[in-house]
């Protein structure tokens, strides 16, 4: 009696102790889901903040005197006369009339304002319109990048070193008279890179992964759901089957910058492919992603319920007939989901395409499948190895783009699990 | 014509011999008393013949595109003056660029030598020839394929069989795609490989300690003679990855038993998602967060507390590449823990274990081999990953266990060797080919290993 009694002592003293150690264990896993939470909130949160103000522009808004005279320019229908013209210097002096303090010696800080294209986009607007020769007109010019970078970043002290004590209170004259003003930034979405911050956008780079999507869409849907239906429905059990199924999930593991190898190799030095082309990399990333397709097509195909098969043979159909006809209809919804899912990898994979030299400057937005063109996860990586700041804000802005674009697709795949994968 | 126009052109053929052997099926039938006479239906008679038509132009296209680049180029080359022809293999690719710069337009040919001129016009000549050729000949062989394909249609033969076995056979085909990528990463680095080893001696490369993969690119060059030694690049990558498991492991595996143990239905159904995202975010975001958010604040909290670290720390980029194998942890786990029959647990739990207690010592060491395979697959996926280190860590090939100095790794090695200007025969390109070989090799056998180990696992209970 008195042994059992203690025993029962025992148990209930060490209780308190173990469940404290029960506690303490739920608290880890709840720290460990904390932990992977919090980093994918200052992930969101740290490009969120950096490229939020990628999306705005800066822009002057001055009253231009187009001054013949001063512009050495007498007839602005002369291609010669408009190429040799000065195109600076009326915008200097615009600048200059709105700052009040400011005097002939300034020029050179005050032409640090003005963006290095926004003599261009006067000289197309007078090639345009030459009758605004010798008028003064209301226009909007692209403010220079370090400004653009100061008047989104007020007050930090690492945005605003790349302008002196001077400009700076220049600018913020000019912005408190509405001169400097920040609008949404159409340039970011029209462009190609660009040398200049201020100019770069991401089209070109959003045609470049749209051309190599379509390369990859179709060739891997198509070649994926083939050899799914092989594997799954024809291949008989011996070894070259296995051999095929060890491959294609070893293939799933490797390395992605393995296939950048390949195609490296094969591709280009062996069939003499142009380097830095969509349908190159559209290849490597087809090779890339056929094992997904196949492993999701593969169950998707699998998930069929053998009741299918059995009612179509037995009313006569051949092998061929049921899975086409009975079998690939009922199992698209999970391939789709599948592809979908392979694609949105695929757009957003990098290394191999620098392998294949997809990295390199590409001003134009590329018009074919085989010319020269870079993608949006390069151009992110691209811009992100500048020292400018303003690169990097863009950097954020395009990264903000592409996880726009892969939540789409995923959210897509997500749907259409819900709503057309059947449950048997 | 260009090949993507070409490819659409015999699509449209086929669909052409479709639509006429579908025709000619049926009127060969009427007189015979209606389709029923027929072996096959119509439509596998229309099918036949618009795989008669494309399959055959379609291997020509095919080959056409893939070869006509190199065909041409040795044509160019052979066709220069003897004296200008290039001794080796980088400097014939540096010509080539030259000539095919030329034929662009991008290089005005005012800059160069009369012969590479007239190169970029013979060039061009020849581009424009190919691809009237290649038109030429892909047209004919689809018509005339076709139209055999449309004349041998007979009320006899069983349409229905031939085109099923010719659909089987493409079913393989594209199934026995994955081998021939696998031969050809095989043969594309091991070729390579070899090369390589012809210039570095093997025991250099496998045991030297110091990588310096610059070489001199003239012979009156006063440079260092390259270094390739592996054992810093391989060190780096493994301290790295050591430090991307020490996150990934414990959160992974962590946030695994509480989702499947105690969470209940709901939190799990937030949770995992969210989970999931981290994995379905790009690697270049996670480099770009490594290298300009993540390396700044460790080297900014190391100065404060007064010890040195550098900009570029292996522990920046092994941190965050923890964070990105987080959801491949715990999704792996999970599965293998939720593989452990109830009744394991249930027995426990009546025994009046706390759940915890289940846990660490029913459930997890029979979920530890599995658990194993799942971290293997992680470490491999760690050694792979090349765009978090490109960006975030160094190109400094120090041999150094110190995570707050500067490592690089292999996978960053064969993308700088590999970008940018170069020649394709030097010990420096050919030297990133074979860390691919070893790349491969790691990843190949920790898969091998871990599959192995996973499917093993799995059969006990099932």
């Amino acid at each position: 009696m008195t042994d059992q009694r203690s025993q029962a002592e025992l148990v209930r003293q060490s209780l308190k102790r173990r469940y404290r150690k029960e506690r303490r264990f739920r608290a880890y896993g709840i720290t460990a889901i904390a932990i992977a939470l919090a980093a994918l909130v200052i992930l969101f949160a740290d490009i969120i903040g950096k490229g939020s103000t990628g999306f705005l522009k800066t822009t002057l808004t001055l009253n231009v005197q187009l001054d013949g005279q001063m512009m050495y320019l007498d007839d602005a229908t002369d291609e010669r006369q408009l190429k040799m013209a000065d195109f600076v210097e009326p915008l200097i002096q615009a600048l200059i009339r709105e700052i009040p303090s400011v005097t002939e010696s300034d020029r050179s800080a005050v032409r640090g304002l003005i963006n290095p294209y926004a003599s261009v986009t006067l000289r197309d607007a007078l090639k345009a319109n030459p009758e605004w020769l010798n008028t003064t007109r209301t226009m909007t010019f692209l403010a220079h990048s370090n400004v653009d970078v100061y008047v989104k970043h007020a007050g930090n002290e690492a945005y605003s070193i790349k302008l002196s004590e001077q400009q700076r209170s220049w600018v913020d004259q000019l912005q408190e008279k509405g001169v400097i003003e920040t609008s949404f930034n159409d340039v970011f979405f029209q462009n190609g890179d660009s040398r200049d911050p201020s100019k770069a956008g991401i089209l070109g780079a959003v045609v470049g992964s749209l051309l190599t999507m379509f390369v990859t869409l179709i060739l891997s849907f198509p070649i994926g759901v083939a050899a799914a239906i092989y594997l799954e429905e024809f291949a008989p059990h011996n070894k070259l089957t296995d051999f095929i199924e060890v491959n294609i999930n070893n293939l799933a593991a490797v390395p992605s910058i393995i296939f950048g190898l390949l195609g490296l190799a094969v591709f280009i030095n062996l069939f003499g492919m142009p380097r830095s082309v969509p349908v190159v990399g559209g290849l490597v990333l087809t090779l890339m992603t056929l094992p997904t397709i196949i492993i999701s097509s593969r169950a998707a195909i699998k998930s069929v319920p053998p009741s299918i098969r059995e009612a179509a043979e037995g009313i006569g159909a051949s092998k061929m007939q049921v899975v086409l006809h009975h079998v690939l209809p009922l199992a698209m919804p999970g391939m789709l989901t599948g592809s979908i899912i392979g694609m949105a990898q695929a757009l957003g994979e990098t290394a191999p395409l620098l392998l294949i030299g997809m990295v390199a400057f590409i001003v134009d937005v590329p018009d074919g499948f085989f010319d020269s063109a870079t993608v949006l996860p390069v151009q992110v990586f691209l811009w992100s190895g500048s020292p400018e700041l303003a690169f990097i804000e863009r950097a954020s802005a395009a990264i903000m783009v592409l996880l726009a674009f892969l939540m789409s697709m995923n959210a897509l795949a997500i749907w259409m699990r819900k709503r057309l994968e059947r449950r048997w | 014509m260009q090949a993507a126009n070409l490819l659409l052109l015999t699509l449209v053929l086929a669909m052409a011999a479709y639509g006429l052997g579908y025709a000619r099926s049926r009127s060969l039938a009427m007189p015979l008393g209606g389709i029923r006479h027929l072996k096959s239906l119509p439509f596998y008679y229309g099918a036949r013949a618009a795989l008669w038509c494309a399959l055959p132009a379609l291997v020509v296209l095919a080959l056409w595109a893939a070869f006509q680049g190199k065909v041409i180029q040795l044509l160019v080359i052979g066709s220069l003056p003897p004296e200008m022809i290039p001794a080796d293999e980088g400097r014939a690719s540096l010509l080539l660029s030259k000539i095919s710069n030329v034929a662009s337009g991008a290089l005005p040919p005012d800059f160069v030598e009369a012969p590479i001129v007239e190169a970029a016009e013979r060039l061009q000549a020849l581009r424009a020839r190919s691809r009237m050729l290649m038109t030429g000949l892909v047209v004919s062989v689809a018509v005339l394929a076709g139209f055999l394909g449309w004349l041998r249609i007979r009320p006899r033969i069983n349409a229905r069989e031939q085109v099923e076995s010719i659909l089987k056979w493409l079913f393989f085909a594209c199934a026995s795609l994955a081998i021939l990528t696998t031969l050809g990463i095989i043969f594309s680095v091991a070729f390579e490989t070899f090369r390589f080893f012809e210039k570095v001696p093997f025991v250099e490369f496998f045991f030297g300690t110091s990588w310096s993969p610059q070489t001199a690119l003239r012979a009156d060059q006063v440079a260092a003679e390259g270094a390739f030694g592996m054992i810093p690049l391989f060190t780096g990558t493994l301290l790295i990855s050591a430090i991307a498991m020490l996150v990934a492991v414990p959160v992974g595996l962590l946030s695994a038993i509480y989702l499947s143990e105690y969470a209940n239905r709901q939190v799990r159904s937030v949770v995992k998602p969210l989970l999931e995202m981290l994995a379905g975010i790009p690697t270049v975001v996670y480099g770009f967060f490594a290298a300009l958010t993540v390396a700044p604040f460790i080297s900014n909290l190391a100065a404060s507390l007064g010890i040195e670290a550098s900009s570029q720390s292996a522990l920046a980029a092994g941190g965050v590449m923890g964070i990105m194998i987080i959801p491949l942890v715990s999704s792996l786990s999970d599965d293998v823990i939720n593989a452990v029959p109830q009744a394991m647990r249930d027995g426990s739990l009546a025994l009046g274990a706390t759940q915890s207690e289940t846990m660490k010592k029913v459930i997890f060491p029979a979920a530890l081999p599995g658990i194993m395979g799942g971290i293997l697959l992680a470490v491999s996926r760690a050694i792979g990953e090349t765009m978090i280190v490109v960006m975030a860590a160094g190109l400094a090939a120090n041999l150094t266990a110190n995570p707050l100095e500067t490592v690089t790794t292999v996978t960053v090695q064969i993308v700088t060797l590999l970008t940018g200007d170069q020649e394709f025969d030097s010990a420096k390109t050919l030297a990133a080919f074979a860390l691919g070989a070893m790349l491969f090799l790691a990843t190949l056998l920790l898969n091998v290993i871990a599959l192995k180990i996973v499917r093993k696992y799995r059969e006990q209970y099932d």
